[in-house]
């Protein structure tokens, strides 16, 4: 056997409560994230991605609680971001039973502090979420690309999909795995919440630009999204939300349809 | 009750190891210096953190040494870095290893993405006390860049196949290592700890 393509659901959390929303927009609840990542975790989930969406300050402690409910229930993998911005905050969330932080504004704003984890940490417990949007105003420099006619780079947003950076999606890729970054998780902005499937030539560029493993994230509506990425991409793993949330599929019933497309899961 | 220790470097999660371990009944104390009155029935080298910090926290902060401590009469269960400091020298560090295991600690081929992170099938190839009741063939989760290079291949007693084939599991005398995080393992992981503590309670 090989290694085997991860599934991940992933629980966007906004003041204690999974939320859902479309084009990193308009909220929906979904649910208590403990009794989610319970049920996930006990369905055959290949790890969890815990991303706390409000990340403000006055959080932390409610989340600093809520990461080590969540360690205590579930015997997977475990990632948690959202407003990591120094050492202590990301120290404070893995001795409270997170396995790996993902960094995102903070990572942009602070480059330095990739490499700062990887050295206290380790490569593997230092993600670098990525959030990217197609931007069609072309700009010399930019690795540039071709759909439908029009022309566009990718570029790197922040503060949860607000605020353009300039930079761009490959270059930004391969500057955070030289820092020392241990995996990516690539959110394509133009399909989250769409449910019309990953965004597959985002996907492709950066597993290729890159040498550690790099997670799809963003428009999956259903199981075939993911056969999709994993057939059409060398992607490590496929995240997903809202197929999970509310009951459409369970995480062994996605597993069950994927191997049977021959793609190596844990099943 | 079975009393273990994790010792704890001071970077990373050991929190779920702890989880793990209360789960299947031990008792469960984080040290972070071997100098304990308290007598442990097994010790836990978990598997977060640098290769050459983590030497320096285990050599420098004692004391009474690891080899003291363990005497050879301790179970000690090594996961992932844990592991990979029972032998003699790693390309991840400079400093010397714990060297209970002849042998180094190489880097994984460049050809293959790392860290090498996810769920590996085992090809278990011998029996062993840890492995006990694990089908072959059972999902394990990894993540690691580093992969051990015993001298003598006989400790090996289950592999996983990552474009080479990664030493899993290794065994000698009362030291278990695994490279992956049998705390992560879902089922199959917590069946592995229990075999640990039941070696630990004898």
């Amino acid at each position: 056997m090989v290694l085997t393509k991860r599934i991940i659901p992933c629980l966007d959390v906004a003041n204690g409560r999974v939320v859902k929303g479309l084009n990193f927009e308009s909220i929906k609840d979904a649910g208590d994230p403990v009794q989610l990542a319970e049920k996930y975790s006990n369905e055959g989930a290949d790890e969890l991605v815990f991303l706390d969406i409000t990340a403000s300050s006055e959080q932390r402690e409610t989340i600093k609680s809520l990461v080590k409910k969540i360690a205590e229930v579930i015997d997977i993998p475990f990632t948690v971001g959202g407003g990591v911005k120094s050492l202590q905050h990301a120290r404070d969330i893995l001795l409270n039973g997170a396995d790996k932080v993902a960094i995102n504004t903070g990572a942009v704003k602070n480059p330095e502090v990739i490499t700062e984890l990887m050295e206290l940490f380790g490569k593997q417990c230092v993600v670098v979420a990525i959030d990217s949007r197609r931007n069609y105003n072309l700009e010399k420099g930019k690795n540039i690309f071709s759909e439908n006619g029009k022309q566009f780079w990718f570029e790197v947003f922040i503060y949860g999909g607000k605020k353009g950076t300039g930079l761009d999606v490959i270059d930004w890729s391969k500057k955070i795995e030289e820092l020392g970054a241990g995996e990516i998780l690539l959110t394509s902005i133009d399909r989250d919440g769409t449910k019309d499937g990953y965004d597959i030539l985002l996907t492709n560029e950066i597993v290729h630009a890159v040498g550690i493993p790099v997670i799809a994230s963003g428009g999956c509506g259903k199981p075939e999204d993911m056969i999709d990425v994993f057939k059409n991409t060398e992607v490590n793993a496929a995240l997903a939300a809202s197929i999970f949330h509310y009951e459409t599929h369970s995480v062994n019933r996605v597993k069950e349809l994927i191997q049977k497309q021959n793609i190596p899961v844990r099943y | 009750m079975v009393d273990v220790a994790i010792f704890d470097y001071g970077a990373g999660n050991i929190f779920s190891l702890k989880t793990a371990l209360e789960k299947n009944d031990a008792n469960v104390d984080i040290i972070t210096s071997f100098d304990q009155s308290k007598k442990y029935d097994g010790l836990l080298l978990p598997g977060v953190g640098n290769f050459d910090p983590a030497i320096r926290s285990i050599r420098d902060y004692s004391a009474l040494g690891f080899h003291d401590f363990v005497k050879e009469k301790i179970p000690v269960l090594g996961i992932c870095l844990g592991m990979e400091m029972f032998f003699q020298q790693s390309q991840e560090g400079k400093e010397k290893g714990l060297d209970v295991m002849n042998g180094e600690v190489v880097l994984l081929p460049n050809d293959m993405k790392i860290p090498h992170m996810g769920w590996n099938s085992l090809e278990i190839t011998k029996d062993s006390k840890i492995l006990e009741g694990v089908e072959n063939d059972s999902w394990v989760y990894f993540v690691h860049s580093y992969r051990a290079k015993p001298d003598n291949e006989d400790i090996i007693v289950a592999s996983a196949d990552y474009g080479i084939k990664v030493p899993a599991v290794v065994e000698d005398k009362l030291f278990f290592g695994t490279q992956f995080h049998p705390e992560k393992s879902g089922k199959v992981g917590s069946l592995m700890i229990k075999n640990f503590l039941r070696v630990c309670s004898k």
